[in-house]
């Protein structure tokens, strides 16, 4: 039995604990908002917060989440907007829109541990998150607008 | 193309609406098919509005405007700008319109969502449809009011009647519009350009707010109350059978509820599942899981002889025979045969992976003789049919609900992961999401196809071309539907190949056969990709070679501003469509300004740094992109910037057309450094981000500018012809930076140290 808390609310799963956490909030809690993308952690389309640190869910069984909290996009703001989704719907950052849940928990998670991060703290950060779409430019515009600098 | 067309549909909205009875309908099969059509419709929320004058509007009495999106959105925003073109000739206040994706259905016209053809083809009936219905909402208020029509006007959602200052809102005139008879084409008057508010200014997209807070629903995303889960080993070289499997491995899997063996195709292929064994499950990680455990063999079939290093050299040396002539002016033989300079090339481009960022995926639920999907496709009339056929059932008894598509890029107008769901969700008799996985994906795509080329030049005393011979050789997409096509097809040949518009007395543009190993498909821009980096790749090489400055070279191939059709010169080709006759004075002007933008001439470059200049019209439009790169000891290439000059024409979304050149750039950056699909034995070797790597923020250009040109020409495509010059550009770049030239892609292979 694995005990989690997911978006503030207690749940204990009794599945196979080698099951990876994104398919246990995609498919068992109905959690759409996290993606699947490669299932190797290689493109970052299914980033969630574990305990405040970006991870991707895809990789990540359920028994090494045991005891933590989770956070997906669905509960990113209990009350309208992160500052974050607000920059990202002021540079109309998404095309098709598929990573951007992964893209905008990764740059919530970078803008925690470095609030004012440089080009080159954005790039390492975000460099782990795929946009097939090529939206990047206006990632780290929307990135630098949220943490109150100029893009 | 398009017809507007009065049809009643008196019988197909019986209980649905009691008023407005006669529909307007865009016209695209005959009259005989619509009554069919209408059969299995399914009804939309437009269909219910109080006036309901096109198949495209349906408007309260509360003054909520619905538009129907019929085209697929996969990132290009079509789903936001067609409706906004429609909301323009209605004068609607777009913050009271709804947008309604459509289900599958020949009534809304073409759904095929490729080519870049959402806008053109469509600007017309939007228009069209929103000033019919602004045209009877005027009328219904002339009456009222006892004036005269032509002193009514709008304003937004609302008619106005300025000499005695009255105003009706667009929801209380409904009920009296809905009894007249729908105008007739000729007496629509459309707003000029002067009164826009929505067209040439744009609107971010009409989803922004759900795909920012992941509540966008995406074909990976649709579900339903008791489905089922279902993952398919695919036989690994196209038109392989099963040997054996282990069917009780699987089941031994937690939650693992049947194992499936799927029918191999009947050739052609066409858009048919591959075939192969599924597993069945309570969640798609106990698929997988499940999956794992089949142990299966396979009987390989021919293509168990596809080796990507000598099906290369085969191509190669094919392009250095003569091949079938599909262009040809003066005599190039002739000239080749006096004495003087000849310059020649070969280049190749392998094949490529769309690799959207959702992988294929589709559920179904069949049940009572017809199956209703969700899918992320580009094509929900390609799904009708498909699944149809594959389940003996009439293409109307298959509603196809589109879903937000993860990225397309073409892969998703092909149906065959839709059709596995339907033949599940069949056989077990609940409802069944198919999801591929991303190694899936990149082993079982229609991939666009490897290409070699041939160039070869004979040069005056300047250094420009009296002859010129490009041959490109290529596995044809029509393999995919013709297992003995060995030749591109006509589509294939207007991309970019029998359009070269250059000034040149004797030209030849021949084309050699290939047979293909895998399934060959679209893939964003299509032939453009080999054919723009062959033509713009030596171009940039016959103007070093030359000693000329690579843009005044262009210009002056280009020769002074003209039109012409492609039939003009290649007799027989794919024409250009009416009104979209190819300008090279418009090439000319974007190539002017992109250079110019770019600071081309007017800038020193530290050491390993440059810039390198490709120019290329598809889908109707011109581009022209300036790519500045830097080349580091290790032999690493970073970009800087980019500068593309886009004219295409009246650009209804601006911001938005940005967005996809900008992408295009990225696209583009992606296929140019790494993309390379490669297969042993006929299977392919890659299989997921790790060996099929795209672009990342850091591999990305830094700064991508798009300068769109002010046109008043009819609109043209925006979301594939950003993709073509770009590698061509990157390589130019890289030789003005290095001295070494490209001519083979990806460059993740060249030395550049």
């Amino acid at each position: 039995m694995v005990n989690l808390t997911v978006n503030g609310v207690k749940r204990s799963f009794d599945g196979d604990p080698e099951m990876p956490l994104l398919w246990y909030l995609r498919d068992v809690l109905r959690l759409t908002g996290t993606k699947f993308g490669c299932g190797m952690a290689l493109c970052g389309a299914c980033t969630v917060h574990q305990d405040g640190k970006a991870i991707r869910s895809c990789s990540t069984p359920m028994s090494r989440v045991a005891g933590s909290e989770i956070k997906t996009i669905e509960d990113l703001s209990k009350n309208g907007l992160h500052p974050v989704q607000k920059a990202w719907i002021k540079h109309n950052v998404p095309q098709c829109g598929y990573c951007q849940s992964g893209q905008i928990m990764q740059a919530v998670a970078l803008l925690k541990s470095k609030p004012k991060p440089s080009d080159q703290d954005i790039e390492e950060a975000m460099a782990g998150n795929i946009c097939r779409c090529g939206t990047f430019q206006r990632i780290r515009a929307a990135i630098k607008d949220a943490s109150g600098e100029k893009a | 193309m398009s017809e507007i067309q009065n049809i009643s549909r008196r019988g197909f909205l019986k209980g649905i609406v009691s008023g407005g009875a006669l529909v307007l309908s865009v016209q695209f099969a005959p009259m005989v098919a619509w009554a069919q059509k209408e059969q299995g419709a399914f009804p939309t929320r437009a269909d219910q509005g109080k006036l309901h004058p096109s198949v495209y509007v349906g408007i309260d009495p509360d003054g909520t405007v619905f538009v129907i999106a019929h085209r697929s959105e996969m990132g290009t925003g079509s789903r936001t700008s067609l409706p906004l073109v429609l909301a323009e000739e209605l004068d609607a206040d777009w913050s009271r319109v709804k947008i309604e994706q459509a289900v599958g259905d020949k009534r809304f016209g073409s759904q095929d969502t490729d080519g870049s053809h959402s806008i053109r083809e469509f600007y017309g009936p939007m228009r069209e449809a929103g000033a019919t219905a602004r045209l009877m909402l005027i009328r219904a208020a002339a009456q009222q009011w006892q004036v005269p029509e032509a002193e009514c006007e709008t304003e937004p959602h609302v008619v106005v009647h300025r000499r005695t200052g009255r105003k009706a809102q667009y929801g209380e005139l409904t009920m009296a519009a809905s009894q007249l008879p729908v105008p007739r084409k000729e007496e629509l008057k459309f707003k000029p350009r002067s009164a826009w508010r929505y067209v040439g200014k744009g609107s971010p997209s009409y989803d922004l707010t759900e795909l920012c807070t992941g509540k966008a629903t995406y074909g990976m995303d649709a579900s339903l109350d008791g489905m089922l889960y279902a993952s398919v080993e695919h036989p690994p070289v196209l038109g392989g059978k099963v040997k054996s499997f282990d069917e009780k491995g699987p089941l031994q899997v937690a939650g693992v509820r049947k194992v499936i063996p799927l029918e191999p195709f009947t050739p052609p292929h066409a858009f048919q599942p591959l075939g192969g064994i599924a597993v069945v499950a309570d969640n798609t990680w106990a698929a997988f899981q499940g999956r794992s455990k089949l142990n299966a063999m396979w009987d390989d079939g021919a293509n168990s002889s596809y080796d990507s290093d000598a099906y290369k050299k085969q191509l190669q040396e094919t392009a250095r025979q003569a091949g079938k002539v599909v262009r040809n002016q003066g005599d190039v033989d002739a000239e080749f045969g006096k004495e003087g300079k000849v310059v020649e090339a070969e280049y190749y481009v392998p094949l490529l992976a769309h690799a959207s960022m959702e992988p294929p995926v589709a559920l179904a639920d069949f049940r009572d003789g017809q199956v209703t999907v969700w899918a992320p496709t580009q094509d929900p009339q390609g799904v009708q049919e498909v699944v149809g056929k594959k389940l003996g059932i009439a293409p109307e008894k298959v509603i196809c609900h589109v879903t937000l598509l993860g990225g397309g890029f073409g892969r998703k107008s092909k149906p065959d992961f839709v059709a596995e769901a339907a033949i599940l969700s069949k056989n077990v008799g609940r409802p069944v999401k198919v999801v591929w996985s991303r190694e899936d994906d990149i082993r079982f795509d229609y991939y666009h196809a490897v290409a070699a080329m041939y160039m070869k030049a004979a040069v005056d005393a300047n250094g420009k071309p009296t002859a010129w011979l490009q041959r490109s050789v290529f596995p044809p997409i029509g393999s995919t539907f013709d297992a003995t096509a060995q030749y591109g097809g006509g589509g294939e040949m207007a991309m970019g190949w029998t359009s070269v518009p250059y000034e040149i007395a004797n030209f030849r543009a021949e084309n050699g056969p290939a047979i293909n190993h895998v399934r060959i498909g679209w893939f964003r821009s299509v032939a453009n990709i080999y054919h723009a980096f062959a033509v713009d790749s030596f171009t940039d090489e016959l103007a070093h070679s030359a000693g000329k400055d690579p843009v005044e070279y262009l210009l002056n191939l280009i020769g002074p501003p003209h039109t012409f059709n492609q039939q003009d010169s290649a007799p027989g080709q794919k024409p250009d469509p009416e009104g979209y006759a190819f300008d090279t004075g418009r090439l000319r002007h974007v190539i002017e300004l992109a250079a110019e933008k770019a600071g081309w001439g007017k800038r020193k470059f530290p050491k390993g740094g440059g810039l390198g200049i490709a120019a290329h019209r598809s889908f109707l439009t011109y581009v022209a992109t300036v790519v500045e790169v830097e080349v580091n000891d290790q032999g690493e290439v970073r970009i800087p910037r980019v500068d593309t000059a886009v004219d295409a024409g009246t650009v209804v979304n601006p911001e938005l057309t940005r967005a996809q050149f900008e992408g295009a750039a990225v696209f583009g950056t992606s296929l140019a450094r790494s993309g390379e699909i490669t297969a042993k034995n006929g299977a392919v070797e890659q299989s997921n981000f790790h060996d099929y790597q795209v672009a990342r923020m850091n591999d990305a250009p830094l700064q991508v500018n798009v300068h769109i040109v002010e046109s008043e020409a009819p609109p043209a495509g925006v979301g594939e012809p950003g993709v073509p010059p770009f590698a061509p550009a990157v390589c130019s770049a890289i030789f003005a930076a290095t001295g070494k030239r490209i001519r083979e892609l990806p460059l993740s292979r060249a030395n550049l140290t």
